[in-house]
């Protein structure tokens, strides 16, 4: 009850701070996207409408998760709202927990509502919607739960610019974890190796919620992957919610 | 009488920067709180008593030294959920209404929905913001905020209240409204422990009081004790007094002063009182007006900062 109360709260605080604003961004996107890149691409129209609704979707929702995320337990501190939550009778894991699943909570709604409209866009000119499309918007979200975990970690300890560095430095690493172990292991380098191996399981590997491009164009995915990449997502969110949590639970909040 | 807070040798050292130089902020802080008194935790900006505070609610960690509050260790829930806390300035989730917010802490404390409902609207009516209930904090004003912070601080009917600078940024009228309410608190069996700066409402409020500097206790006792070494005061204003009683009463008064038809009067002490008040009556003239003017509780404060400036005394 009181992981939900701090949850529901941060949803309420963040839907009222206009973050849904990006919602109308959104929706003139899929506007002009449908009617502009549809006269230039004939006959590629779907393919273009369908292309740039995922990628706004992702965008718009890492934009959420990286400036709300990286102000989340910062903004509580600053502007000392915290001090009368956490005198109450409450766990400090509660409350990072809380706050993790308000935004995320935030995050869900408005990829769902852009996810509506992206729906409308597509039936509204006769497209087809398929399963791996739901599938393709369900791993960006779980992409952007993991870049929230990250944006929450960096947000115990370090400014919200810091974090929101840190943590744009980490999507883009997580984008190139293959990469980087691949340049590891061509270099004969055996110390560059290891630490580009290391790298690679530490860092997320953010490519495993990236099936965009087969969603788009109807390649076949395993439903194994979409499995792995779900379990993997999650257990990484575990991870950061954790560390988060224990960083913060020894945190003088002065 | 049990003692509520117990504080002994507690030390607060701030790091920072690159060379992790530390900050003394409480530097052996020793003290003790009974129930059911009304507690003024005072001291110069930078005295530590904020310090204090966040440390016995559970938002700093102590470096090192004990303190025990209601019995337990710090940070205990069932401690957290036997007490309340109205940090300084307080901020709130500005685009919450009042009734959000409070039903928000309700929460925190697991109360069910129907008590929920019924304490947040008693609370909003006990400390006046019942028309306020649907604003959202960002529109509130000053000591609108300072009252909704209060209301947060009794939601769980505590047993031990703490208030940092409650009266910080408030008119007389809303000062004159939480000391009100700070009273009705003790009359209703709670104990306040609150810090200020301000001397005046601290002597209006307060059973007993420490004063702090340097992060160590300097004093500590009932305010008639540590007021009481001071010599009385008082000022008179006295009419009708022929010249030869004016003689006698030059010897047993501090300063005199003709005016017109009155005779102004500063006495020291109460015998010099009592013998000032024969030579009126025997003289057949009159006393037009009488008030005390003892050392205050701010003299007192002062006169002890200033020692402890120069010898540097701790209690």
């Amino acid at each position: 009850m009181k992981i939900w109360a701090i949850c529901l709260n941060t949803f309420r605080e963040t839907v009222r701070d206009k973050v849904f604003i990006l919602l109308v961004v959104f929706a003139i996107i899929m506007i002009i996207a449908s009617r502009v890149f549809g006269f230039l691409s004939i006959g590629q129209e779907m393919k273009i409408v369908k292309d740039v609704g995922l990628g706004s979707i992702s965008i718009f929702s890492l934009l959420v998760a990286i400036f709300v995320g990286t102000t989340l337990v910062h903004k509580e501190i600053d502007k000392r709202t915290i001090y009368t939550i956490v005198s109450k009778p409450i766990r400090r894991y509660q409350f990072i927990v809380g706050k993790y699943a308000g935004l995320n909570l935030t995050i869900l709604v408005n990829v769902a509502m852009m996810s509506a409209f992206f729906y409308l866009s597509v039936k509204l000119m006769d497209g087809t919607w398929s399963f791996d499309l739901t599938m393709a918007i369900l791993l960006i979200y779980i992409e952007v739960m993991v870049v929230t975990g990250f944006a929450l970690l960096f947000s115990t300890f370090a400014s919200p610019t810091l974090s929101a560095v840190f943590t744009f430095l980490i999507y883009l690493a997580g984008h190139l974890a293959k990469d980087l172990r691949f340049f590891g292991e061509q270099s004969m380098n055996i110390y560059l190796n290891v630490l580009s191996t290391g790298l690679y399981y530490i860092l997320p590997n953010l490519t495993n919620f990236n099936t965009k491009n087969e969603a788009v164009h109807g390649f076949p995915i395993a439903s194994t992957f979409y499995a792995y990449s779900i379990f993997y997502g999650l257990f990484y969110c575990a991870i950061l919610v954790t560390v988060s949590s224990w960083i913060f639970k020894s945190k003088n909040l002065k | 009488m049990t003692s509520v807070i117990e504080i002994e040798g507690l030390r607060k050292t701030y790091r920072s920067g690159i060379r992790r130089k530390g900050i003394d902020a409480l530097n052996g802080l020793d003290l003790s709180v009974a129930g059911n008194e009304i507690f003024g935790f005072l001291g110069p900006n930078g005295a530590g008593k904020t310090t204090t505070l966040k440390i016995l609610v559970g938002l700093l960690f102590p470096s090192s030294g004990n303190a025990r509050v209601l019995g337990k260790p710090l940070r205990d829930l069932s401690v957290l959920s036997r007490i309340g806390f109205l940090p300084e300035s307080p901020h709130f989730y500005e685009y919450l209404t009042c009734k959000e917010l409070l039903d928000f802490y309700c929460r925190l404390f697991r109360i069910q929905k129907a008590e929920r409902s019924k304490r947040v609207d008693a609370l909003l009516l006990d400390v006046g913001l019942e028309n306020a209930a649907d604003l959202q904090v960002r529109k509130l004003s000053q000591g609108m905020r300072q009252r909704l912070g209060i209301a947060q601080a009794l939601i769980n009917d505590p047993e031990l209240i703490f208030l940092d600078e409650p009266m910080s940024g408030l008119d007389p009228v809303g000062r004159r409204k939480i000391r009100d309410m700070i009273h009705g608190l003790k009359s209703r069996g709670k104990t306040v422990f609150f810090s200020s700066h301000i001397l005046q409402d601290a002597e209006l409020l307060c059973d007993q009081v420490a004063i702090i500097r340097k992060g160590r206790l300097v004093t500590q006792g009932k305010l008639q004790d540590i007021l009481a070494p001071k010599q009385a005061s008082y000022e008179a204003v006295l009419t009708d007094i022929p010249d030869a009683a004016i003689e006698s009463l030059s010897r047993v008064s501090e300063s005199l002063d003709k005016r017109d038809d009155r005779l102004h009067l500063v006495i020291s002490g109460r015998d010099n009182l009592l013998a000032a008040q024969r030579i009126v009556v025997d003289s057949n003239g009159a006393i037009d007006s009488l008030a005390k003017t003892r050392g205050s509780l701010e003299d007192t404060f002062i006169e002890f900062i200033e020692q402890g400036l120069e010898g540097g005394k701790a209690g």
